[in-house]
Order: C-alpha cells, then sequence, then structure tokens
C-alpha cells in the first residue's frame, strides 16, 4: 500500500490578526485569497472555513462553466471568469481537467426558440462565442439525444457555446489552495465565526470557535450561509437559501461528450472524465439549509433525462445531494460593500457560482484592495435594490433556476 | 418530500403546494411616503433564518387556501400551521 500523498497546502493556527480576513474556504473564497496576495499584495491574509476545505457548495456543484449570459454585465463577469479558466491550469501549475467541450442550451417551444437566438446574437456583440443549431446539428453533436417531434417538449434546437465546458471542482480548489498558501495566505479549516467586535461603523475582530481573530477587513463568501453572517453584522440581505440537488449515476462509459442543458424541462447534464453522468436540476422551492431537498425533485429531473436520453433508462443512480444557495431576487450576484465600513460581500451567485469561481475571486479581491467595486462588479452592488437597476437574469440566461 | 400540515386538509405530499416565502409581510400602508431604500426593503429584504421560520403556503392541488406555517429551516419540521392574517402560535418560537 502507497503512503498518504504529500498535503497540497499546511494547515494554519490562527494568528491574533490579519489585514483581511475571508469567512469561507469555498472556491471563491480561495480564489479571492490568492487574487489577493497575486494581483494586490496583500499577503496577510486568512481564510477561515466552518468546516473542511471546499466541503460546501464546491463539492456539490455540477461543474458546468460557461459564459453565454444575455445581460452585459452578466456576460462581462462570466466572460472575464471564463477567461481565466482558459489559462488556469497553467497559472496554478495543476491540472483541473478543465474541458472545453462545448454547452447546449435547448429550446422546447417557440418563446425559448426566440429568447435563445436573441442570447445568442447578444453573446456575439459581447464577444462570447454564440451559435444556434437547429435539432439536426443537436443530433449530430450529441447522437444519444432524442429529437423526436413527437415529446412533450421537442428538441426545437438549441444555443452552443464551444468554449463552455467543465472542470474538476476538487482540483480547482485543491490548486487554488496550494497556490494561495505558496504566497503566505493561512488557511484555517473547523473554525467558525461565531460573531462580531465592532467599533463604531467598523468590525475590528471576528469571534470564531478557535478564538477572537483581529480584522483589517472582513470579506464575507459564505454562499447559502451569508444571510447568517449578516444577521450578525446587523444588515440584511435580499437572499434566500434554497437546497439545490444534483445526482451521479454510476460509472459508464462514454456517451456524451457535450454539456447538455434545458432550462424548460429542468435538467442539466454532463458526463464526467471517470465516467459518471453528472445531473442537477431546479433548486427546491422552499427556504432551507438542510443540505438535503425532496425527492419529488430528483424524480422529475430524471423522468426529464431519460426522456431526453432514452439510453439513460437503464443507468442506476449512485447518490444525490444538494448544496445550500443563496438565490437574489434577479438571479444575479451582489458583490461589494456593505452597510459595514470594512465588511464586503461576494454572495447571491444562487445557481451558477462555480463558473464564476476566478472571475469572482479577481473582481472580489480588487474590490476588497481598493474598498470600492471593481468595474465589473459595478452593477452588482447592493444599490442596485435600491435604485432598481436589476440584472434581470431570471429567465434569460439560459439557466434552471 | 416536505409532509405540510394544511390547516384545512392535515398533512399532505409537497407536491400539491405552492410555496409563498416569508409570512406576515404586510403591504406598506402609504407606499408614496416610503423612501426608495424603505421600498426597496418591502420588495426585495426577507428574513432568511437558519432556524425557525413563518412562511406561506398555498394549498393549490387541495382546498385551494393560502396559509402560513412555522418551519425549521434545518430540520425541515413544522411546528405549527395557522390561517393567515393570524400570528403565529406563542409556542412555536417565532415571535412576529
Amino acid at each position: 500500500m502507497s503512503a498518504h500523498p504529500d498535503f497540497l497546502w499546511a494547515d494554519a493556527e490562527p494568528k491574533c490578526g490579519y489585514d483581511v480576513v475571508v469567512i469561507g474556504a469555498g472556491g471563491h473564497g480561495l480564489a479571492t485569497a490568492y487574487y489577493l496576495a497575486r494581483n494586490h499584495g496583500i499577503t496577510n491574509v486568512a481564510v477561515l472555513e466552518r468546516g473542511w476545505l471546499a466541503g460546501g457548495n464546491m463539492a456539490r456543484n455540477t461543474t458546468i462553466i460557461r459564459s453565454n449570459y444575455l445581460w452585459d454585465a452578466s456576460a462581462a463577469i462570466y466572460e472575464h471568469s471564463l477567461k481565466l479558466w482558459e489559462g488556469l491550469s497553467a497559472e496554478l501549475d495543476y491540472d483541473i481537467l478543465f474541458s472545453q467541450r462545448g454547452v447546449l442550451n435547448l429550446a422546447h417551444s417557440l418563446p425559448d426558440v426566440r429568447e435563445s437566438i436573441r442570447r445568442v446574437n447578444a453573446n456575439r456583440l459581447n464577444g462570447v462565442d454564440a451559435e444556434w443549431l437547429s435539432p439536426a446539428e443537436v443530433k449530430k453533436l450529441v447522437p444519444i439525444i432524442n429529437t423526436s417531434q413527437e415529446l412533450r417538449y421537442p428538441v426545437l434546437g438549441a444555443t452552443f457555446q464551444p468554449r463552455a465546458g467543465i472542470a474538476k471542482h476538487d482540483h480547482v480548489a485543491w490548486a487554488y489552495a496550494r497556490a494561495a498558501h505558496q504566497l503566505g495566505v493561512h488557511l484555517i479549516q473547523n473554525c467558525e465565526v461565531t460573531g462580531f467586535r465592532r467599533d463604531g461603523e467598523r468590525v475590528t475582530a471576528v469571534h470564531t470557535s478557535r478564538g477572537t481573530i483581529e480584522a483589517g477587513r472582513v470579506a464575507l463568501c459564505a454562499a447559502g450561509h451569508t444571510s447568517v453572517l449578516a444577521q450578525e453584522l446587523g444588515f440584511r440581505l435580499p437572499l434566500a437559501s434554497h437546497p439545490l440537488q444534483a445526482l451521479v449515476s454510476e460509472l459508464l462509459e462514454q456517451v456524451l461528450d457535450t454539456v447538455v442543458m434545458s432550462n424548460a424541462i429542468h435538467v442539466y447534464v454532463s458526463q464526467a472524465h471517470k465516467g459518471e453522468l453528472v445531473m442537477g436540476a431546479g433548486i427546491d422551492v422552499y427556504n432551507g439549509y438542510g443540505q438535503r431537498g425532496s425527492f419529488h425533485v430528483i424524480e422529475s429531473q430524471l423522468a426529464a433525462a431519460v426522456e431526453l436520453f432514452p439510453v439513460f433508462a437503464r443507468a442506476h443512480v449512485l447518490r444525490t445531494w444538494a448544496g445550500i444557495v443563496d438565490v437574489s431576487p434577479d438571479a444575479s450576484p451582489v458583490l461589494g460593500l456593505t452597510p459595514v465600513e470594512n465588511v464586503f460581500v461576494n454572495c447571491g451567485w444562487g445557481t451558477g457560482g462555480f463558473k464564476a469561481t476566478p472571475g469572482a475571486g479577481w473582481v472580489y479581491a480588487d474590490t476588497i484592495a481598493h474598498a470600492r467595486p471593481h468595474p465589473l462588479a459595478a452593477p452588482f452592488t447592493l444599490d442596485r435594490f435600491t435604485t432598481g437597476a436589476l440584472v434581470d437574469e431570471h429567465g434569460a440566461a439560459a439557466v434552471a433556476h | 418530500m416536505l409532509s405540510i400540515p394544511c390547516p384545512w386538509c392535515g398533512l399532505r405530499d409537497e407536491t400539491e403546494f405552492h410555496y409563498g416565502g416569508q409570512a406576515h409581510v404586510a403591504y406598506p400602508a402609504d407606499p408614496a411616503a416610503l423612501s426608495d431604500a424603505e421600498w426597496a426593503g418591502y420588495l426585495f429584504l426577507r428574513d432568511n433564518p437558519k432556524g425557525w421560520f413563518a412562511e406561506r403556503w398555498f394549498h393549490s392541488a387541495g382546498c385551494r387556501r393560502w396559509f402560513n406555517a412555522v418551519r425549521h429551516t434545518v430540520t425541515y419540521e413544522f411546528a405549527a400551521a395557522y390561517p393567515p392574517f393570524t400570528p403565529p402560535p406563542k409556542a412555536s418560537g417565532v415571535s412576529r
């Protein structure tokens, strides 16, 4: 039996204080810490994690990466992220198994077709690769898909982003963790933030299960648990936390080399490198922090998957799980300053956080370093809920919310 | 699947219901008097607690009536279900 491989980073004992304390060691938190050090020379940074590193939504997503969003502000930040993905294995010197196998977003009705073609045009104007494919072209790309027009929700075509794809989520987290650690960032696991020490409009320290840690700046990066932290800080966020379920089949021969998503019938599927079919659906409707959802959601996503891919009927579900996603009223992220002077927020990514990992980390680190929203974050600040300048990606983003 | 206690029909499967989010959010008495921030608060800000939560459900595939319930957002346990426009039972752990 071989020895345990070397750890990629070392666990740190908390110091008495840091210039920046990032709360949450998921993908976004790790990327933020890395870019704080790499781009801004801020290395006196701790990333605090309640559980274990990248064990929340980073371990629970379906790893889909794309940037084919409708609105300019969304396309800009997700395309920034996709460009970072394209160089990430080299940047971090770690194979993240980034596979640009393309993403299809199916259209099943005339409104879907119109929305899709509009989105393809909007994407092209924003420099995002996008094509409209006919049912025959979809069938050529994905031979196992059922394009019979007899289906209840037939495939009437699809948008296709060739540069989109998947990556290995664990490798992404480990690569960022190692790179951040090498630059001097402290990664502190099993360290739950329980409260904050205030001095007027500022936070001076975070109270944790491992003692009080002084903080120059505090960066919230806790996804579905951000509302819980905001409550401790005394402000409200426009978020609802929901379970979002996913599942994998047992290992199968490779049958699907494209990511296929359907907003209308609520299923998205890819086949991982090892061979599992990885599938997700829409959120469970109720607010929940339980990291599990209702079985009927799984049942309906599988029904949709089997109708689209009859060959899946004989595949067995290996396991199902849920992550807690923080959904905002316009299905766009919240990134920027907060009512507390030295506290910053990155949340509201809802069902789309994984694909944003490098871009969100880059933009958030810049926002924290300069104490003002990065230009790509400017449309996504909390102010938009007061001004009314929402970035309404609900129904526009080709995603099953 | 949740088993939801409709006050009129008893325990029914979740698939019979439509979710309505936080309960007891009153329409502002004088909307025109609100500042933009206050209006944003009414439109967009809702409690999102990790714990007991008073929320609205609609028994859409049953008696087709709205009601309120107090549910725990981690265990998903229901503590109470009660008609709309009535306060939550005191024992349910929700104060408003």
